[in-house]
């Protein structure tokens, strides 16, 4: 079922300033799955996935990452992108003035220029836009306000998981994408992150709670602490944590029975 | 991130309007002085009147000093070395397509106005304005059988001189201030448009400034009369070669709304803005106003992109009752660029209402200023203004200031002003990036949203250009 290893990261170390955040991580995402990322404020899982995506905050100071046996961490964050890498993110941020769809449309023609595909014209970009905003409940008025300036907490979200069904990642990494969701909005988001779901691609959620979990199952769920991943299993170790909580992530190198993959 | 190399190939690639065309001048001996003043008026075949009326703007000029009160640091000019009038040299009277030179043909289509009709976008036409001189006009017949006259100056001073005695310097008297008392003496050339009574003009008109030689200045004046009722649209359009000196470009323009008359009035201003270091550009000093009468609108749009340093306030005088004012402005710095722009309402008639959008944009170690006057007279019962003033930050070398001054002399009188100052948030370029857009692209996309409230004011033809304008003055601001 599971396919090749689209991301692997061996070793990885980044800090911010003088800060070190992640102190040697280790992970292998499979095409076709969706991962899950637990852990207390502060573990690093945030710092992760801006690592991934190559914001400039972080420097990675050792440690190799790879999307389908290529360097990634060499690369600018645009050209990430082209390859295949999206980052929904915590807190989507507002450019006033810039349609939603005008950005949208922009992005989806430069990650297609960067793949040497011809761009899509107006008309076929708006059969696309409106097919995927159905799916995430998006009202069309939506397309043309301005990107994220005014939206609600949960609007911003649906609207990133929108681009994410219209961009059509390989890996897409959703930082949170469940926070501050009321349990319609949740069950929206799911269903457009359910959508993206295939064999070619995966998706890593990184999220505090276990409660998305009930709507996107993950196939490998993973615990991180102090800048690493401490534990991994199935989607039963999501509910486990549920019940006990992070407190023992605290403790370094605690040993809780659970399968650890290579 | 932009390497230093890249940064450089980008700021030099930047302006692409740089070009010099080879063509033979007829141009007077540099300086300025009463006979240079009589030099150009009998070339251009003038009435008397006009000489007198260049004659006494010249002497009130002697007795003025140039402005300083702008936040603008200006290298002194030196008015000895300018040459006043400089015209493609051509054997027959300029005016008719077949008579302008190849070369100048040639220019005006690498600038993307090719002159011959058929070949202009749909709806346009162009006053080619090339130094001193009008080189041809388009669509002037078909104009013509509405009975809006549109033509350059010269011709209208000799066509008609009636139209332009009654209007010259109304608005904007010769002894208005030092660079328009500068332009009365020695204005060459420039558009005349009338559009008669009730008459809605069905194209935009538009003006193409360009120049070329060298220690050259540009003086032209543009008079816009609508008469009642009538409504007309027009575009003004620049660039010039690059240079290592700095040329002058003062320019005056007026404005005549009468009794419920529609003027829109836009810009693209993208004269040669220097090199990197700030060597070169356009002085662009340009005195503009409008008389709006009873029920009447002025609209001022302006995306201010080139000159090495804008000095320029386009305003309107609200003087007839219910009359309207907009100023709507993009105004964009990079490198050692310097704006000081803005505008004035001076609302005298009875529920006037005037309407300011300021968008600022620094980059580079570019300065911003706003400055702007609300002026409400005794008699303004009920005026309205509303001002917003926006400034945009690129990078921690530039800087955006606002001058506004508000006067208000009668109580019924709202004035509302509002200013922000916003950056290009780390953030932004992040989240643009991580969906695949480029560093530069997504500037361009986020100053272009940031000005978008002004663009939409422009006719379409020209908002896309300007769009693009924006993003390619940008160039090299980042990184």
């Amino acid at each position: 079922m599971s396919g090749h290893a689209l991301l692997e990261i061996r070793g990885l170390r980044a800090r911010v300033g003088e800060t070190e955040i992640l102190k040697g991580l280790d992970l292998t995402v499979r095409a076709g799955e969706v991962h899950a990322i637990m852990g207390p404020n502060g573990s690093g899982k945030s710092t992760l996935a801006g690592v991934l995506a190559g914001r400039d905050a972080y420097q990675v100071t050792a440690g190799t990452v790879t999307l389908d046996g290529q360097d990634l961490l060499g690369l600018p964050p645009e050209t990430r992108a082209a390859r295949g890498v999206f980052l929904g993110f915590q807190y989507p941020v507002e450019i006033p003035g810039v349609g939603n769809l005008y950005f949208l449309r922009t992005a989806l023609n430069a990650l297609r220029a960067g793949r040497g595909e011809e761009p899509l014209d107006a008309i076929d970009f708006l059969a696309l836009a409106k097919e995927k905003m159905k799916l995430v409940e998006l009202d069309p008025a939506f397309g043309s306000r301005s990107l994220n300036e005014g939206f609600s907490g949960g609007e911003k979200k649906r609207n990133e998981v929108f681009q994410m069904a219209v961009l059509e990642p390989r890996l897409a990494i959703l930082d949170e994408i469940d926070s501050g969701l009321d349990i319609d909005a949740l069950r929206v988001v799911s269903r457009g992150v359910e959508a993206v779901r295939g064999p070619a691609r995966a998706i890593v959620l990184v999220t505090h709670y276990q409660r998305l979990l009930d709507h996107v199952v993950p196939d490998v769920v993973h615990v991180m602490a102090g800048g690493r991943i401490v534990r991994t299993g199935g989607r039963e170790l999501a509910r486990e944590l549920e019940q006990t909580g992070y407190a023992w992530a605290g403790e370094r190198g605690a040993t809780i029975p659970g399968e650890v993959r290579p | 991130m932009t390497t230093a190399q890249q940064l450089k190939e980008l700021t030099e690639q930047r302006y692409r309007y740089g070009f010099v065309t080879d063509v033979e001048a007829d141009a007077v001996p540099p300086g300025l002085s009463e006979e240079i003043i009589r030099l150009i008026s009998r070339k251009k075949g003038e009435p008397e009147f006009m000489l007198a009326w260049r004659l006494r703007a010249y002497h009130h000029w002697l007795g003025l000093e140039a402005p300083t009160w702008a936040h603008l640091r200006i290298a002194p000019i030196d008015y000895q070395s300018i040459v006043y009038y400089s015209a493609p040299r051509s054997k027959k009277p300029l005016g008719s397509l077949e008579e302008v030179d190849p070369e100048v043909k040639r220019a005006f289509e690498k600038l993307g106005i090719p002159l011959e009709e058929q070949l202009r976008l749909a709806g346009v036409a162009v006053d080619a304005v090339f130094d001193s001189v009008s080189v041809a006009t388009t669509y002037k017949e078909r104009l013509a059988e509405k009975g809006i006259v549109f033509c350059s100056f010269s011709e209208a001073v000799r066509e008609h001189p009636a139209l332009v005695e009654e209007h010259l310097g109304s608005v904007v008297p010769a002894t208005d201030n030092f660079f328009a008392a500068l332009n009365s003496a020695v204005f060459s050339d420039g558009s005349f448009v009338y559009v008669p009574r009730g008459v809605r003009c069905p194209m935009e008109l538009s003006t193409y400034f360009r120049i070329n030689a060298k220690d050259t200045g540009q003086f032209e004046r543009t008079l816009i009369v609508a008469d009642e009722g009538a409504q007309v649209s027009y575009l003004e359009g620049c660039t010039a070669p690059m240079r290592d000196e700095n040329q002058l470009h003062a320019a005056v323009v007026e404005l005549v709304a009468r009794d419920g008359a529609q003027i829109k009035y836009s810009t693209v201003q993208n004269w040669y803005p220097g090199d990197a270091e700030g060597r070169g550009g356009i002085y662009n000093f340009v005195t503009k106003r409008g008389t709006a009468h009873r029920g009447a609108k002025i609209s001022w749009t302006q995306v201010e992109t080139g000159s090495a340093i804008t000095w320029k306030y386009p305003s309107v005088i609200l003087l007839g009752d219910d009359s309207v004012g907009e100023f709507h402005s993009v105004a964009l710095t990079n490198h050692l660029q310097q704006a000081d722009t803005g505008t004035k309402m001076i609302h005298v008639g009875k529920n006037t209402r005037s309407t300011i959008v300021s968008k600022g944009i620094s980059a580079g170690r570019g300065q911003n200023a706003y400055r702007g006057l609300v002026k409400i007279a005794k008699g303004a019962a009920g005026a309205r203004n509303h001002s917003q003033c926006d400034s945009l930050l690129i990078g921690d070398r530039c800087g955006a200031h606002t001058f506004p001054t508000i006067e208000v002399r009668n109580p019924t009188a709202t004035v509302e002003h509002e200013a922000t100052t916003s950056k290009i948030s780390e953030d932004q370029l992040f989240y643009c990036r991580q969906r695949g857009i480029s560093e530069e692209d997504a500037v361009s996309m986020i100053v272009n949203g940031f000005a978008r409230q002004v663009l939409k004011e422009l006719p379409m033809e020209f908002a896309v250009e300007a769009q693009k304008l924006l993003g390619l003055s940008l160039e090299g601001s980042v990184g």
